[in-house]
């Protein structure tokens, strides 16, 4: 299932075969086109179509099991894709054959997971700075710097010497958004970052968010936090079965959804 | 436990399942048990011997310093084949886990056979398949018998060391590998940087367990006549002569050989309760 024929030349390449949706907005950094995927014959994508302008923010909604982590997987290449085109900045993701030319888009688009993943036998700081450091190559002092600012940020100065086992779920998740903008990516990918916090943390969290999305950070964020996504999305996409079945601004989707589908799962869950 | 009487509502009881793994262990009350065998079987002896005869613990007492040499000599072993078979046995583990599949299937092979093959059968083939000597650019070295028993022992360590490090490789959750991959890093540096230090404290206490079996296996070598404890021990009861002696000596080799172990058991045991409770 390996997606499209390896291609020789090294990355980043430059852009080629612009599809017409590119032409016609010029800025998307992120883009789909007919996406689709399957595990065995369980078909988890059927061809979705999206974009996400630089800066912009995008929120995926939709009920367990309509592939909307699949998609943001499929983003960053951590699964291959069956059929269709995804590309970031100038990375021909479905391309991309060799780890070498995966880490190099990985490089550039960092992911926040459900289950925070952070390393549990490092402290908090190191966390943050394993991958600038072997990843990227940058000096330590330097590294060491940004960590703790990033850290300060995600308001966690005072629990850098933490061990994950030490820190609750909310602050552990500060720690893995620190660690994710410690690479210095185009594009941050969430995925159900609050799905498995309590209440009270879910907003230290999202405030996090809320704050990077400010400063202008391209952020797909797969999410059930519907205020969240109305208050911060550009657009939001309602996903089910492996298709978006509507997309739009916050305000007309969730005010004036347009499908029946749509309206039902709002109704649930607003 | 007694079974619940009927008029008794069931409950559910609290999880003893530690307490079923520690009764396999080495606990003080082998060591009380040995020690009982041992004074038994020196009474016997000593009511058995002949009147005038030296009397038993005098006689134990000396040959104890040619069995401590002996049994020195057990640790050297047992230590050798413990590092040669870790070693191997981390390479042929993580050789288990390649992406190349004749890599993966060559290990997977290479593992099982020395797993399962009998370790007296393994040391056999060493003994009597390793020349005694090689000649390298005109250089004689001779191998000794117990190098090749050692070699012998280390085959089957690496195989189970081998196991060792692929259990503890896959019991990390995949979603390491996925957060160390959406960082950027590649495959080796996410197997020493994230996956394997992590593993360390996994493989800890099996590895231990693993080197409590292969010394008291180094015994298998007096099979195949190198000089370590349980040689030397069969050649002083020929020299003494006395078959009343027969008994005390053994139990007096398997006391040596508790004391080393024991301490190891208590050690693994609280290693796993640890590390049971931080994962």
């Amino acid at each position: 299932m390996k997606a499209g024929t390896p291609h020789p030349n090294p990355l980043p390449s430059g852009e080629r075969e612009p599809s017409a949706r590119e032409a016609g907005e010029g800025q998307a950094i992120v883009e789909l086109h007919d996406v689709h995927q399957a595990f065995g014959h369980v078909e988890v994508l059927k061809g979705i179509t999206f974009s996400v302008q630089k800066g912009g923010v995008v929120c995926i909604i939709g009920p367990s099991g309509s592939g909307k982590s699949t998609l943001l997987r499929c983003i960053n290449g951590l699964v291959p894709i069956r059929s269709g085109s995804i590309r970031v900045a100038d990375f021909e993701v479905h391309k991309l054959a060799t780890d070498r030319e995966k880490i190099a888009l990985r490089k550039e688009v960092s992911m926040v997971f459900q289950q925070y993943n952070l390393f549990p036998h490092k402290t908090a700081l190191d966390n943050v700075m394993m991958a600038p450091i072997h990843v990227l190559n940058e000096p330590r002092d330097e590294v060491r710097e940004r960590a703790l600012a990033l850290l300060a940020k995600v308001g966690l100065a005072s629990k850098r010497d933490a061990y994950p086992g030490e820190l609750s779920g909310g602050q552990q998740q500060r720690v893995a958004i620190a660690r994710s903008l410690a690479m210095r990516p185009e594009v941050m990918l969430f995925d159900e970052v609050t799905a498995a916090l309590d209440p009270e943390t879910v907003k230290e969290v999202l405030n996090t968010i809320r704050q990077l999305a400010r400063e202008g950070m391209t952020c797909i964020l797969v999410t059930h936090e519907m205020r969240f996504a109305r208050e911060l999305a550009d657009e939001v996409l309602f996903t089910d079965g492996g298709t978006i079945v509507e997309s739009g601004r916050p305000a007309e989707l969730f005010d004036r959804p347009q499908k029946e589908r749509t309206r039902a799962f709002l109704s649930q869950v607003l | 436990m007694k079974p619940a009487q009927a008029s008794v509502l069931p409950v559910l009881l609290p999880v003893r399942a530690r307490e079923a793994a520690r009764s396999l262990r080495l606990s003080g009350g082998h060591g009380v048990a040995l020690v009982a065998v041992f004074v038994l079987a020196c009474g016997v002896a000593q009511a058995q011997a002949q009147p005038g005869a030296p009397s038993i613990l005098e006689t134990i007492w000396k040959w104890t310093p040619l069995l401590a040499r002996g049994f020195v000599f057990n640790l050297a072993i047992s230590f050798l084949a413990m590092a040669i078979g870790t070693l191997a046995g981390l390479f042929l583990g993580y050789a288990q886990i390649s992406h190349l599949p004749p890599v993966a299937k060559t290990a997977k092979v290479l593992t099982h056979f020395f797993r399962n093959a009998p370790w007296l059968v393994l040391l056999f083939y060493c003994m009597f398949l390793l020349p005694f000597q090689v000649t390298i650019l005109g250089l004689t070295i001779p191998i000794p018998d117990w190098t090749k028993a050692t070699f012998g022992l280390a085959l089957p360590v690496m195989a189970n060391v081998s196991e060792i490090v692929r259990g503890a490789i896959q019991s990390i959750p995949t979603t390491q590998w996925e957060a160390a991959a959406s960082l950027a890093f590649n495959r080796r540096q996410t197997m020493w940087m994230i996956i394997f230090p992590q593993c360390i404290k996994r493989m800890l206490p099996p590895w231990m367990n693993l080197y409590s079996i292969l010394t008291m296996a180094t015994v298998l070598a007096s099979i195949v006549g190198v000089n370590e404890m349980m040689t030397l021990t069969q050649r002083a009861l020929s020299a003494e002569n006395r078959p009343g002696l027969l008994l005390a000596f053994y139990s007096y080799v398997l006391l040596w050989f508790f004391v080393y172990c024991y301490p190891i058991a208590r050690w693994t045991v609280r290693l796993e309760a640890r590390y049971a409770v931080n994962q």
